[in-house]
Protein backbone atom coordinates (compact mmCIF):
# COMPACT_ATOMS: atom_id res chain seq x y z
CA UNK A 1 0.00 0.00 0.00
CA UNK A 2 0.81 3.43 -0.60
CA UNK A 3 0.46 6.58 1.32
CA UNK A 4 -1.92 8.31 -0.35
CA UNK A 5 -0.54 11.92 2.31
CA UNK A 6 2.57 11.30 0.27
CA UNK A 7 1.80 10.40 -2.82
CA UNK A 8 -1.15 13.48 -2.94
CA UNK A 9 2.06 16.19 -2.79
CA UNK A 10 3.35 14.89 -6.34
CA UNK A 11 -0.30 16.50 -7.59
CA UNK A 12 0.27 20.52 -7.70
CA UNK A 13 -3.67 20.82 -8.51
CA UNK A 14 -4.37 19.54 -5.66
CA UNK A 15 -2.08 21.23 -3.12
CA UNK A 16 -3.66 24.26 -4.22
CA UNK A 17 -6.18 26.51 -2.84
CA UNK A 18 -9.01 27.44 -4.33
CA UNK A 19 -11.01 30.64 -3.04
CA UNK A 20 -8.34 31.02 -0.53
CA UNK A 21 -9.03 27.47 1.13
CA UNK A 22 -8.43 23.89 0.70
CA UNK A 23 -9.80 22.68 -2.44
CA UNK A 24 -11.52 19.15 -2.31
CA UNK A 25 -11.83 17.34 -6.13
CA UNK A 26 -13.92 14.71 -6.46
CA UNK A 27 -14.34 14.77 -10.09
CA UNK A 28 -11.59 12.59 -10.97
CA UNK A 29 -14.48 9.91 -13.19
CA UNK A 30 -14.44 13.41 -15.37
CA UNK A 31 -10.70 14.09 -15.91
CA UNK A 32 -8.00 13.21 -13.42
CA UNK A 33 -5.68 15.51 -12.07
CA UNK A 34 -1.60 15.16 -12.94
CA UNK A 35 1.27 14.04 -11.08
CA UNK A 36 4.27 16.45 -11.73
CA UNK A 37 6.19 13.52 -13.55
CA UNK A 38 3.77 13.88 -16.07
CA UNK A 39 3.73 17.52 -16.34
CA UNK A 40 8.09 17.15 -16.04
CA UNK A 41 8.55 14.71 -18.60
CA UNK A 42 6.35 16.66 -21.05
CA UNK A 43 8.14 20.17 -20.95
CA UNK A 44 11.59 18.04 -20.85
CA UNK A 45 10.29 16.79 -24.74
CA UNK A 46 9.36 20.20 -25.60
CA UNK A 47 12.44 21.75 -24.41
CA UNK A 48 15.26 19.27 -25.09
CA UNK A 49 13.67 16.88 -28.51
CA UNK A 50 10.87 18.09 -29.64
CA UNK A 51 10.25 17.80 -33.21
CA UNK A 52 7.98 15.67 -35.76
CA UNK A 53 8.92 11.84 -34.99
CA UNK A 54 8.66 9.81 -37.83
CA UNK A 55 9.90 12.23 -40.10
CA UNK A 56 12.64 14.15 -39.44
CA UNK A 57 16.61 12.71 -40.51
CA UNK A 58 17.97 14.48 -37.39
CA UNK A 59 19.29 13.70 -34.52
CA UNK A 60 16.19 15.16 -32.10
CA UNK A 61 13.60 13.94 -34.72
CA UNK A 62 14.89 10.47 -34.71
CA UNK A 63 15.18 10.88 -30.19
CA UNK A 64 11.18 11.97 -30.81
CA UNK A 65 10.35 9.15 -32.63
CA UNK A 66 11.98 6.88 -29.70
CA UNK A 67 10.11 8.11 -27.25
CA UNK A 68 7.37 8.19 -29.03
CA UNK A 69 7.45 4.23 -29.62
CA UNK A 70 8.62 3.86 -26.38
CA UNK A 71 5.25 5.49 -25.14
CA UNK A 72 3.50 2.77 -27.11
CA UNK A 73 5.12 0.23 -25.26
CA UNK A 74 4.01 1.81 -22.09
CA UNK A 75 0.57 1.40 -22.94
CA UNK A 76 1.69 -1.91 -24.69
CA UNK A 77 2.93 -2.80 -20.77
CA UNK A 78 -0.12 -1.22 -19.20
CA UNK A 79 -2.60 -3.27 -20.48
CA UNK A 80 -0.34 -6.50 -21.04
CA UNK A 81 -0.85 -6.54 -25.09
CA UNK A 82 0.57 -9.14 -27.02
CA UNK A 83 2.20 -6.50 -29.43
CA UNK A 84 3.36 -2.63 -29.60
CA UNK A 85 1.59 -2.88 -33.00
CA UNK A 86 -1.61 -3.48 -31.52
CA UNK A 87 -1.83 0.15 -29.60
CA UNK A 88 -3.09 2.79 -31.70
CA UNK A 89 -2.72 6.68 -30.28
CA UNK A 90 -6.10 8.06 -30.69
CA UNK A 91 -7.36 12.00 -29.71
CA UNK A 92 -9.08 10.31 -26.86
CA UNK A 93 -11.29 6.37 -26.11
CA UNK A 94 -14.36 7.86 -28.48
CA UNK A 95 -12.15 8.54 -31.23
CA UNK A 96 -10.77 5.37 -30.33
CA UNK A 97 -14.60 3.66 -30.30
CA UNK A 98 -15.53 5.52 -33.74
CA UNK A 99 -12.95 4.45 -35.41
CA UNK A 100 -13.56 0.48 -34.40
CA UNK A 101 -17.22 1.58 -35.65
CA UNK A 102 -16.12 3.35 -38.47
CA UNK A 103 -13.68 0.86 -39.86
CA UNK A 104 -14.47 -2.49 -38.18
CA UNK A 105 -18.26 -2.21 -38.00
CA UNK A 106 -18.35 -0.32 -41.68
CA UNK A 107 -16.16 -3.44 -43.14
CA UNK A 108 -18.25 -6.16 -40.77
CA UNK A 109 -21.79 -5.34 -40.40
CA UNK A 110 -24.78 -5.23 -42.56
CA UNK A 111 -28.65 -5.90 -42.78
CA UNK A 112 -29.61 -8.28 -39.74
CA UNK A 113 -26.69 -8.39 -37.70
CA UNK A 114 -26.98 -6.77 -34.25
CA UNK A 115 -24.61 -4.77 -32.05
CA UNK A 116 -25.21 -5.85 -28.56
CA UNK A 117 -24.30 -2.83 -25.71
CA UNK A 118 -25.26 -2.19 -22.75
CA UNK A 119 -28.15 0.02 -20.83
CA UNK A 120 -25.20 1.71 -18.83
CA UNK A 121 -22.92 2.79 -22.14
CA UNK A 122 -21.76 6.48 -22.15
CA UNK A 123 -22.35 8.47 -25.37
CA UNK A 124 -18.99 7.83 -26.47
CA UNK A 125 -19.91 3.49 -26.37
CA UNK A 126 -23.56 4.12 -27.93
CA UNK A 127 -23.73 7.03 -30.46
CA UNK A 128 -21.03 5.10 -32.69
CA UNK A 129 -22.65 2.00 -33.03
CA UNK A 130 -26.35 3.78 -33.47
CA UNK A 131 -24.81 5.70 -36.34
CA UNK A 132 -23.00 3.02 -37.77
CA UNK A 133 -25.81 0.63 -37.40
CA UNK A 134 -27.93 3.33 -39.45
CA UNK A 135 -25.43 2.90 -41.99
CA UNK A 136 -24.86 -0.89 -42.58
CA UNK A 137 -28.61 -1.24 -41.82
CA UNK A 138 -27.23 -3.59 -38.71
CA UNK A 139 -29.11 -3.23 -35.77
CA UNK A 140 -28.06 -1.88 -32.36
CA UNK A 141 -29.54 -4.09 -29.27
CA UNK A 142 -29.29 -2.95 -25.59
CA UNK A 143 -29.57 -5.55 -22.42
CA UNK A 144 -30.59 -4.33 -19.19
CA UNK A 145 -29.15 -3.74 -16.17
CA UNK A 146 -30.93 -4.76 -12.53
CA UNK A 147 -32.94 -1.37 -11.01
CA UNK A 148 -29.58 -1.25 -8.70
CA UNK A 149 -27.50 -1.05 -11.69
CA UNK A 150 -26.34 -4.73 -11.40
CA UNK A 151 -25.30 -6.64 -14.48
CA UNK A 152 -27.18 -10.01 -14.99
CA UNK A 153 -25.82 -12.51 -16.91
CA UNK A 154 -28.96 -14.58 -17.92
CA UNK A 155 -30.19 -10.75 -19.25
CA UNK A 156 -27.41 -10.43 -21.01
CA UNK A 157 -27.46 -14.07 -22.22
CA UNK A 158 -30.88 -13.73 -23.40
CA UNK A 159 -29.84 -10.83 -26.07
CA UNK A 160 -26.92 -12.30 -27.27
CA UNK A 161 -27.71 -14.38 -30.29
CA UNK A 162 -25.95 -15.70 -33.37
CA UNK A 163 -26.74 -12.07 -35.30
CA UNK A 164 -24.18 -10.41 -32.78
CA UNK A 165 -21.19 -9.15 -34.21
CA UNK A 166 -19.81 -7.14 -31.50
CA UNK A 167 -20.55 -6.61 -28.04
CA UNK A 168 -19.32 -3.02 -26.98
CA UNK A 169 -19.70 -2.50 -23.18
CA UNK A 170 -17.99 -0.29 -20.57
CA UNK A 171 -15.28 -2.02 -18.18
CA UNK A 172 -16.93 0.36 -15.43
CA UNK A 173 -19.95 2.48 -15.71
CA UNK A 174 -19.15 6.32 -15.13
CA UNK A 175 -22.59 6.18 -13.73
CA UNK A 176 -23.30 3.30 -11.56
CA UNK A 177 -20.15 2.48 -10.75
CA UNK A 178 -20.73 -1.46 -11.97
CA UNK A 179 -17.88 -3.32 -13.08
CA UNK A 180 -19.06 -5.40 -15.62
CA UNK A 181 -17.73 -9.16 -16.12
CA UNK A 182 -15.58 -8.56 -18.58
CA UNK A 183 -14.07 -12.53 -18.62
CA UNK A 184 -17.47 -13.85 -18.46
CA UNK A 185 -18.99 -11.91 -21.35
CA UNK A 186 -16.18 -12.18 -23.81
CA UNK A 187 -16.58 -15.67 -23.62
CA UNK A 188 -19.95 -16.19 -23.99
CA UNK A 189 -19.88 -13.43 -26.52
CA UNK A 190 -17.19 -15.22 -28.75
CA UNK A 191 -18.84 -18.49 -28.28
CA UNK A 192 -21.59 -16.65 -30.30
CA UNK A 193 -19.02 -15.46 -32.83
CA UNK A 194 -19.09 -12.12 -32.03
CA UNK A 195 -15.97 -9.83 -31.38
CA UNK A 196 -16.15 -7.90 -27.88
CA UNK A 197 -14.86 -4.01 -27.67
CA UNK A 198 -14.30 -2.89 -24.22
CA UNK A 199 -14.80 1.00 -22.77
CA UNK A 200 -11.84 1.07 -20.08
CA UNK A 201 -12.17 4.53 -19.40
CA UNK A 202 -13.12 4.89 -15.95
CA UNK A 203 -12.05 0.99 -15.45
CA UNK A 204 -8.13 2.15 -16.06
CA UNK A 205 -8.42 4.80 -13.27
CA UNK A 206 -7.77 2.15 -10.80
CA UNK A 207 -7.35 -1.22 -12.26
CA UNK A 208 -4.83 -3.52 -13.93
CA UNK A 209 -6.04 -4.31 -17.23
CA UNK A 210 -4.63 -7.32 -18.77
CA UNK A 211 -6.22 -7.76 -22.95
CA UNK A 212 -5.05 -11.18 -23.02
CA UNK A 213 -6.30 -12.46 -19.99
CA UNK A 214 -9.55 -10.56 -20.75
CA UNK A 215 -9.15 -11.93 -24.16
CA UNK A 216 -11.32 -8.73 -25.73
CA UNK A 217 -11.04 -7.71 -29.22
CA UNK A 218 -10.93 -4.03 -28.86
CA UNK A 219 -10.05 -1.79 -25.89
CA UNK A 220 -10.66 2.14 -25.29
CA UNK A 221 -9.07 3.89 -22.97
CA UNK A 222 -8.23 7.82 -22.39
CA UNK A 223 -4.86 9.38 -20.95
CA UNK A 224 -7.08 12.26 -18.88
CA UNK A 225 -8.32 9.69 -16.72
CA UNK A 226 -4.89 7.93 -16.24
CA UNK A 227 -3.82 11.06 -14.20
CA UNK A 228 -2.02 11.91 -18.12
CA UNK A 229 -2.75 14.77 -20.51
CA UNK A 230 -5.55 15.67 -22.44
CA UNK A 231 -5.80 15.01 -26.29
CA UNK A 232 -4.87 11.57 -26.46
CA UNK A 233 -5.68 8.31 -25.81
CA UNK A 234 -5.49 4.60 -26.95
CA UNK A 235 -7.17 1.70 -29.27
CA UNK A 236 -6.11 -1.59 -28.67
CA UNK A 237 -7.01 -3.92 -31.28
CA UNK A 238 -6.01 -7.72 -31.70
CA UNK A 239 -3.47 -7.33 -34.75
CA UNK A 240 -5.20 -10.16 -36.86
CA UNK A 241 -8.14 -8.01 -36.84
CA UNK A 242 -6.52 -4.67 -36.88
CA UNK A 243 -4.57 -5.99 -40.02
CA UNK A 244 -8.09 -6.61 -41.96
CA UNK A 245 -9.17 -3.21 -40.88
CA UNK A 246 -9.56 -0.48 -43.87
CA UNK A 247 -8.51 2.85 -42.59
CA UNK A 248 -10.63 5.49 -40.65
CA UNK A 249 -8.53 8.42 -41.86
CA UNK A 250 -6.33 8.88 -44.63
CA UNK A 251 -3.35 11.96 -44.82
CA UNK A 252 0.01 11.79 -43.94
CA UNK A 253 1.93 8.80 -42.14
CA UNK A 254 -0.35 6.00 -42.40
CA UNK A 255 0.62 5.47 -46.22
CA UNK A 256 3.28 3.16 -47.98
CA UNK A 257 2.98 4.60 -51.90
CA UNK A 258 1.00 7.12 -53.17
CA UNK A 259 0.59 8.55 -56.75
CA UNK A 260 -2.07 10.52 -58.25
CA UNK A 261 -3.84 7.27 -59.17
CA UNK A 262 -3.74 5.30 -56.44
CA UNK A 263 -1.97 5.05 -52.69
CA UNK A 264 -1.23 2.00 -50.80
CA UNK A 265 -1.85 2.35 -47.19
CA UNK A 266 0.81 1.39 -43.79
CA UNK A 267 0.88 -1.57 -42.09
CA UNK A 268 -0.52 -0.77 -38.48
CA UNK A 269 -0.24 0.96 -36.28
CA UNK A 270 0.50 3.80 -38.40
CA UNK A 271 -2.15 2.81 -40.75
CA UNK A 272 -4.88 3.86 -38.12
CA UNK A 273 -2.66 7.25 -37.17
CA UNK A 274 -2.98 9.34 -40.09
CA UNK A 275 -1.25 12.96 -39.48
CA UNK A 276 1.48 14.51 -37.05
CA UNK A 277 -0.13 12.34 -33.86
CA UNK A 278 -0.30 14.31 -30.62
CA UNK A 279 3.03 13.09 -29.74
CA UNK A 280 4.18 14.86 -26.83
CA UNK A 281 0.73 13.75 -25.24
CA UNK A 282 1.17 10.51 -26.09
CA UNK A 283 4.66 10.84 -24.31
CA UNK A 284 2.87 12.82 -21.38
CA UNK A 285 0.39 9.71 -21.38
CA UNK A 286 2.89 7.15 -20.91
CA UNK A 287 4.13 8.85 -18.20
CA UNK A 288 1.24 8.58 -16.32
CA UNK A 289 1.10 5.24 -16.71
CA UNK A 290 4.16 4.49 -15.52
CA UNK A 291 3.49 6.45 -12.82
CA UNK A 292 0.35 4.32 -11.95
CA UNK A 293 2.41 1.15 -12.45
CA UNK A 294 5.21 2.14 -10.33
CA UNK A 295 2.38 2.84 -7.26
CA UNK A 296 1.32 -1.00 -8.52
CA UNK A 297 -1.94 -0.79 -9.99
CA UNK A 298 -3.35 -3.50 -6.93
CA UNK A 299 -2.15 -0.69 -4.81
CA UNK A 300 -4.57 1.43 -6.55
CA UNK A 301 -7.18 -1.02 -6.89
CA UNK A 302 -6.83 -1.38 -2.84
CA UNK A 303 -7.00 2.04 -1.82
CA UNK A 304 -9.71 2.69 -4.41
CA UNK A 305 -11.99 -0.25 -3.12
CA UNK A 306 -11.15 1.27 0.70
CA UNK A 307 -12.48 4.52 0.19
CA UNK A 308 -15.55 2.92 -2.20
CA UNK A 309 -16.92 0.90 1.26
CA UNK A 310 -16.09 4.79 3.53
CA UNK A 311 -17.83 6.20 0.60
CA UNK A 312 -20.88 4.09 0.95
CA UNK A 313 -21.09 4.29 4.56
CA UNK A 314 -20.77 8.38 4.78
CA UNK A 315 -23.69 8.79 2.13
CA UNK A 316 -26.01 6.09 4.01
CA UNK A 317 -25.57 8.64 6.78
CA UNK A 318 -27.02 11.80 5.04
CA UNK A 319 -30.83 12.11 5.11
CA UNK A 320 -32.67 11.47 2.37
CA UNK A 321 -29.54 10.62 0.39
CA UNK A 322 -29.91 7.79 -2.36
CA UNK A 323 -27.01 5.94 -4.10
CA UNK A 324 -28.00 5.63 -7.47
CA UNK A 325 -25.94 2.35 -8.81
CA UNK A 326 -25.31 -0.65 -5.56
CA UNK A 327 -23.78 -3.19 -7.29
CA UNK A 328 -21.85 -5.52 -5.23
CA UNK A 329 -18.93 -5.14 -7.84
CA UNK A 330 -19.04 -1.42 -7.62
CA UNK A 331 -15.96 0.76 -8.52
CA UNK A 332 -15.21 4.84 -7.15
CA UNK A 333 -18.27 6.05 -8.50
CA UNK A 334 -21.06 7.70 -6.95
CA UNK A 335 -24.23 8.99 -8.05
CA UNK A 336 -26.51 10.33 -5.88
CA UNK A 337 -29.61 12.13 -5.20
CA UNK A 338 -31.38 13.89 -1.95
CA UNK A 339 -34.98 13.85 -2.49
CA UNK A 340 -36.02 15.93 -5.18
CA UNK A 341 -32.83 18.68 -4.56
CA UNK A 342 -32.10 19.89 -8.05
CA UNK A 343 -28.67 18.47 -8.32
CA UNK A 344 -27.17 21.65 -9.67
CA UNK A 345 -28.63 23.59 -6.44
CA UNK A 346 -26.74 20.90 -4.45
CA UNK A 347 -23.39 21.39 -6.35
CA UNK A 348 -23.51 24.95 -5.94
CA UNK A 349 -23.77 24.72 -1.90
CA UNK A 350 -20.99 22.04 -2.23
CA UNK A 351 -18.80 24.40 -4.62
CA UNK A 352 -19.38 27.07 -2.17
CA UNK A 353 -17.68 24.51 0.24
CA UNK A 354 -15.14 23.93 -2.60
CA UNK A 355 -15.84 20.72 -3.16
CA UNK A 356 -15.86 19.96 -7.17
CA UNK A 357 -18.42 17.09 -8.12
CA UNK A 358 -20.10 17.04 -11.37
CA UNK A 359 -24.07 17.39 -12.11
CA UNK A 360 -25.95 16.42 -14.93
CA UNK A 361 -26.36 13.33 -17.54
CA UNK A 362 -22.66 12.45 -17.55
CA UNK A 363 -22.88 11.87 -20.97
CA UNK A 364 -24.70 9.00 -20.45
CA UNK A 365 -28.60 10.09 -20.82
CA UNK A 366 -30.07 6.89 -21.48
CA UNK A 367 -28.72 5.02 -18.03
CA UNK A 368 -29.59 7.96 -15.81
CA UNK A 369 -33.33 8.29 -17.25
CA UNK A 370 -33.35 4.23 -16.72
CA UNK A 371 -32.88 4.81 -13.30
CA UNK A 372 -35.83 7.38 -12.85
CA UNK A 373 -33.56 10.77 -12.91
CA UNK A 374 -33.06 13.55 -15.84
CA UNK A 375 -29.70 15.10 -13.82
CA UNK A 376 -27.38 13.41 -11.31
CA UNK A 377 -25.04 14.75 -8.75
CA UNK A 378 -21.77 12.57 -9.14
CA UNK A 379 -18.66 12.18 -6.84
CA UNK A 380 -15.71 9.82 -8.16
CA UNK A 381 -12.27 9.25 -6.44
CA UNK A 382 -8.75 9.15 -7.57
CA UNK A 383 -5.73 7.28 -6.52
CA UNK A 384 -5.04 10.34 -4.69
CA UNK A 385 -8.40 10.73 -2.90
CA UNK A 386 -8.22 10.56 1.15
CA UNK A 387 -11.03 10.13 3.63
CA UNK A 388 -10.67 13.42 4.41
CA UNK A 389 -12.03 14.57 1.08
CA UNK A 390 -15.16 12.26 1.88
CA UNK A 391 -15.44 13.28 4.98
CA UNK A 392 -15.62 17.18 3.56
CA UNK A 393 -18.19 15.66 1.06
CA UNK A 394 -20.43 14.23 3.86
CA UNK A 395 -20.19 17.72 6.03
CA UNK A 396 -20.93 19.66 2.65
CA UNK A 397 -24.02 17.16 1.86
CA UNK A 398 -25.39 17.42 5.65
CA UNK A 399 -25.17 21.45 5.45
CA UNK A 400 -26.94 21.26 1.94
CA UNK A 401 -29.69 18.92 2.68
CA UNK A 402 -30.24 21.28 6.20
CA UNK A 403 -29.86 24.18 3.56
CA UNK A 404 -32.95 23.07 1.46
CA UNK A 405 -35.08 21.78 3.95
CA UNK A 406 -34.78 24.83 6.14
CA UNK A 407 -35.80 27.01 2.40
CA UNK B 1 -39.67 46.13 -5.28
CA UNK B 2 -37.71 48.52 -7.27
CA UNK B 3 -34.52 47.51 -8.04
CA UNK B 4 -32.53 50.10 -5.16
CA UNK B 5 -35.38 48.31 -2.49
CA UNK B 6 -33.68 44.87 -3.22
CA UNK B 7 -30.19 46.30 -3.56
CA UNK B 8 -30.71 47.78 -0.20
CA UNK B 9 -31.97 44.77 1.17
CA UNK B 10 -29.36 42.38 -0.03
CA UNK B 11 -26.75 45.10 1.39
CA UNK B 12 -27.96 43.56 5.01
CA UNK B 13 -26.80 40.14 4.32
CA UNK B 14 -24.11 38.30 5.08
CA UNK B 15 -22.25 35.39 3.56
CA UNK B 16 -23.42 33.17 0.87
CA UNK B 17 -25.87 31.70 3.10
CA UNK B 18 -27.83 34.57 4.04
CA UNK B 19 -27.78 35.88 0.33
CA UNK B 20 -28.98 32.78 -0.97
CA UNK B 21 -31.75 32.14 1.68
CA UNK B 22 -33.22 35.57 -0.03
CA UNK B 23 -32.45 34.19 -3.38
CA UNK B 24 -34.77 31.32 -2.53
CA UNK B 25 -37.32 32.93 -0.95
CA UNK B 26 -37.27 35.77 -4.30
CA UNK B 27 -37.93 32.10 -5.64
CA UNK B 28 -40.96 31.35 -3.57
CA UNK B 29 -42.43 34.59 -4.30
CA UNK B 30 -42.26 34.33 -7.75
CA UNK B 31 -45.36 35.04 -10.11
CA UNK B 32 -46.33 31.36 -11.32
CA UNK B 33 -45.97 30.30 -14.95
CA UNK B 34 -48.53 28.36 -16.20
CA UNK B 35 -47.45 24.60 -16.73
CA UNK B 36 -49.25 25.07 -20.33
CA UNK B 37 -45.84 27.27 -20.81
CA UNK B 38 -42.84 24.53 -19.76
CA UNK B 39 -42.66 23.40 -23.23
CA UNK B 40 -39.30 23.16 -25.32
CA UNK B 41 -40.81 26.68 -27.27
CA UNK B 42 -40.66 28.68 -24.00
CA UNK B 43 -37.22 26.90 -22.61
CA UNK B 44 -33.83 28.77 -22.80
CA UNK B 45 -31.14 26.50 -23.90
CA UNK B 46 -27.49 26.12 -22.28
CA UNK B 47 -28.56 25.95 -18.97
CA UNK B 48 -28.03 22.39 -16.84
CA UNK B 49 -31.62 22.83 -15.28
CA UNK B 50 -34.35 23.42 -16.75
CA UNK B 51 -35.22 26.97 -17.59
CA UNK B 52 -38.42 28.55 -19.30
CA UNK B 53 -39.22 32.29 -19.94
CA UNK B 54 -42.26 33.43 -21.18
CA UNK B 55 -42.85 37.49 -22.60
CA UNK B 56 -46.10 39.26 -22.49
CA UNK B 57 -46.19 42.15 -23.99
CA UNK B 58 -48.86 45.38 -23.72
CA UNK B 59 -48.97 48.63 -24.99
CA UNK B 60 -45.16 48.34 -25.52
CA UNK B 61 -44.53 47.36 -22.10
CA UNK B 62 -42.60 44.25 -21.03
CA UNK B 63 -43.79 41.54 -18.82
CA UNK B 64 -41.96 38.08 -18.37
CA UNK B 65 -42.67 35.03 -16.68
CA UNK B 66 -40.24 32.19 -15.90
CA UNK B 67 -39.61 29.71 -14.03
CA UNK B 68 -37.22 26.69 -13.38
CA UNK B 69 -36.93 23.03 -11.73
CA UNK B 70 -34.02 24.53 -9.62
CA UNK B 71 -34.77 26.26 -6.74
CA UNK B 72 -31.45 28.85 -7.24
CA UNK B 73 -32.10 29.45 -10.85
CA UNK B 74 -35.86 29.98 -9.78
CA UNK B 75 -34.95 33.03 -7.04
CA UNK B 76 -31.90 34.25 -10.11
CA UNK B 77 -35.37 34.87 -12.45
CA UNK B 78 -37.16 36.44 -10.05
CA UNK B 79 -34.36 39.34 -9.45
CA UNK B 80 -34.14 39.30 -13.30
CA UNK B 81 -37.72 39.61 -14.04
CA UNK B 82 -37.66 42.04 -11.68
CA UNK B 83 -35.56 44.12 -13.29
CA UNK B 84 -36.94 43.66 -16.45
CA UNK B 85 -40.29 43.55 -15.64
CA UNK B 86 -42.93 46.75 -17.03
CA UNK B 87 -40.19 48.27 -18.79
CA UNK B 88 -40.34 49.00 -22.44
CA UNK B 89 -38.13 47.98 -25.15
CA UNK B 90 -36.21 51.16 -25.16
CA UNK B 91 -35.34 50.94 -21.28
CA UNK B 92 -34.63 47.30 -21.65
CA UNK B 93 -31.30 47.85 -23.83
CA UNK B 94 -30.34 50.77 -21.20
CA UNK B 95 -30.50 47.96 -18.54
CA UNK B 96 -26.94 47.14 -17.07
CA UNK B 97 -27.68 44.17 -15.42
CA UNK B 98 -24.52 42.92 -14.54
CA UNK B 99 -23.68 46.15 -12.99
CA UNK B 100 -26.86 45.66 -10.89
CA UNK B 101 -25.92 42.15 -10.06
CA UNK B 102 -22.35 43.11 -8.73
CA UNK B 103 -24.20 45.57 -6.14
CA UNK B 104 -26.16 42.78 -5.62
CA UNK B 105 -23.18 40.50 -4.74
CA UNK B 106 -24.79 37.67 -7.08
CA UNK B 107 -22.09 38.97 -9.68
CA UNK B 108 -21.00 34.67 -10.30
CA UNK B 109 -24.82 34.05 -11.86
CA UNK B 110 -23.76 36.34 -14.68
CA UNK B 111 -20.70 34.72 -15.85
CA UNK B 112 -20.59 32.52 -18.99
CA UNK B 113 -18.69 29.86 -17.59
CA UNK B 114 -21.45 29.07 -15.08
CA UNK B 115 -23.99 26.97 -16.93
CA UNK B 116 -26.74 28.09 -15.20
CA UNK B 117 -28.23 29.18 -18.19
CA UNK B 118 -28.71 32.89 -16.50
CA UNK B 119 -26.99 35.32 -19.48
CA UNK B 120 -28.91 33.05 -21.63
CA UNK B 121 -31.73 34.10 -20.43
CA UNK B 122 -30.76 37.26 -20.44
CA UNK B 123 -29.74 37.16 -23.54
CA UNK B 124 -33.17 35.92 -24.58
CA UNK B 125 -34.82 39.15 -22.99
CA UNK B 126 -32.98 41.60 -24.95
CA UNK B 127 -33.71 40.11 -28.36
CA UNK B 128 -37.42 39.66 -27.15
CA UNK B 129 -36.72 43.65 -26.54
CA UNK B 130 -34.87 44.48 -30.00
CA UNK B 131 -37.63 42.83 -31.99
CA UNK B 132 -40.26 44.85 -30.99
CA UNK B 133 -38.39 47.79 -31.56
Amino acid sequence: MYDVYTIRKDFPLLNKPVNGRPFVYLDTSASAQKPQQVLDKMMFVYQTIYANPHRGSYTISEQMTTEYELARQTVQKFINAKHAREIIFTRNATEAINLTAASWGGQNLKKGDEVLISQAEHHANLVPWQHICAVTGAKLVVFPVTNNGEFREDEFLKYLSDKTKIVAVTAMSNVLGTMFPLKKITTAAHNAGAKVLVDACQFAVHHHIDVQDIDCDFLAFSAHKTYGPSGVGALYGKAEILQNMPPYQFGGDMVDNVTYEKTTFADIPARFEAGTPASVQAIGMAEGLKYMMNLGLNNIEAHEQELVAYTTQKLQEVPDLKIVGTAKEKGGVFCFAIRDIHPQDLAFVLNKENIAIRTGHHCAQPIVNRMGYTSLARASLGLYTTREDVDALFNALIKAEKFFREN
Amino acid sequence: MTVDELVDNFSFLDGWEEKYQYVIDLGHKLEPLDEKFKTDEWKVNGCQSQVWLVPKIKDGVFHFYGDSDAILVKGIIAIILLIYNNKSADEIKKIDVTKIFVKLGLEENLTPSRRNGMLSMVEKIRQYAAAAR
